[in-house]
């Protein structure tokens, strides 16, 4: 019962939460309700039996994507009033179109409900003695190391990629050059002048 | 008692979020990513109640690498949404014309 209730909080929360997102007319209300939106499917994967991911969910997203995108949005400095103003002109086909999406998603998960469909054979059992993340370790570190691995690869690309493309060569600033500083030398910089009295000194 | 079905139409909603937020924020380029994000996340939530419904831990495995590549996906497309806005001032989906030729 506690479970149905927690479910339905979750998931009521997790669209209307999503709905705003995509609504406000402030894009850094719609990355806060984007954050609220994570927490609560991170509560319903909870519910799924599926606590690595749902802390992975939590960490990943809240911690990482919605701080950039929070970043990324207070840096740019855009008119966002003037953003919204035609939002309302694709709203008819937008919405012929979610009608259509969701209508045929819901015969999906009625004919999946049917059960006529055969499933083949289940490829990694859960064992109810191991826990969750214990599970996924001994799985992720035996069968799919090479996918892991992957997935490593796709991130070192992606960091290189962001770095790559937001770097720029920058001329209204004056960097610190070390090599030129640690080459200096004493000699190079100073020199002795012998200065007859009563006479300006030259600079 | 939460069966498969409870988890997969509101993965259903969220996606159908995700679609029609892509549909009627034809501005916004940072709207249009968040709602990429929203249809990920319904991707992923219907992978963990597929793989908590069938007994099988794949799921999740591969519910991990999604979050990998989404991980990624924002962090690129908010790198070029940044170039971009540095060189026309602007993220409005319909001034990019550039590659018209």
């Amino acid at each position: 019962m506690i479970q149905l209730l927690a479910f339905y909080l979750f998931a009521v929360v997790v669209c209307v939460s999503g709905a705003f997102t995509i609504l406000s007319r402030n894009p850094v209300h719609s990355v806060l309700w984007l954050i609220l939106a994570f927490f609560n499917a991170a509560g319903l994967m909870v519910l799924a039996n599926a606590e690595f991911i749902a802390m992975l969910l939590v960490i990943v997203y809240v911690g990482a994507v919605a701080v950039l995108f929070l970043f990324v949005v207070m840096m740019l400095n855009i008119d966002f009033a003037e953003l919204r103003a035609g939002v309302m002109k694709y709203a008819a086909v937008g919405f012929a179109l979610a009608v259509a999406l969701v209508a045929e998603i819901l015969i999906a998960v009625g004919a999946y409900s049917a059960g006529t469909l055969q499933l083949g054979r289940r490829i990694a059992p859960i064992d109810a003695k191991v826990n969750n993340i214990e599970a996924i370790g001994q799985l992720l570190y035996s069968r799919y190391l090479f996918v892991f691995e992957g997935a490593g690869l796709v991130l070192l690309v992606a960091m290189i990629g962001a770095i790559v493309l937001t770097l720029r060569p920058r001329t209204d600033v004056k960097p610190q050059k070390i090599s030129r500083q640690v080459q200096r030398r004493a000699k190079d910089a100073t020199r002795n002048v012998n200065h007859p009295v009563g006479q300006g000194v030259e600079l | 008692m939460i069966t498969l079905t409870h988890y997969l139409v509101v993965s259903a909603i969220l996606f159908t979020l995700g679609v029609l937020g892509i549909f009627m924020n034809r501005k916004n380029l940072i709207v249009i990513l968040m709602a990429i994000e929203l249809i990920l996340l319904s991707v992923n939530l219907n992978l963990v109640a597929f793989s908590n419904a069938l007994h099988d831990l794949v799921g999740q495995v591969f519910a991990m690498f999604v979050l990998t590549v989404a991980a990624g996906e924002a962090a690129i497309g908010l790198a070029i949404l940044v170039i971009y806005f540095r060189g026309r001032g602007t993220i409005s989906v319909e001034d990019v014309n550039r590659m018209k030729g």
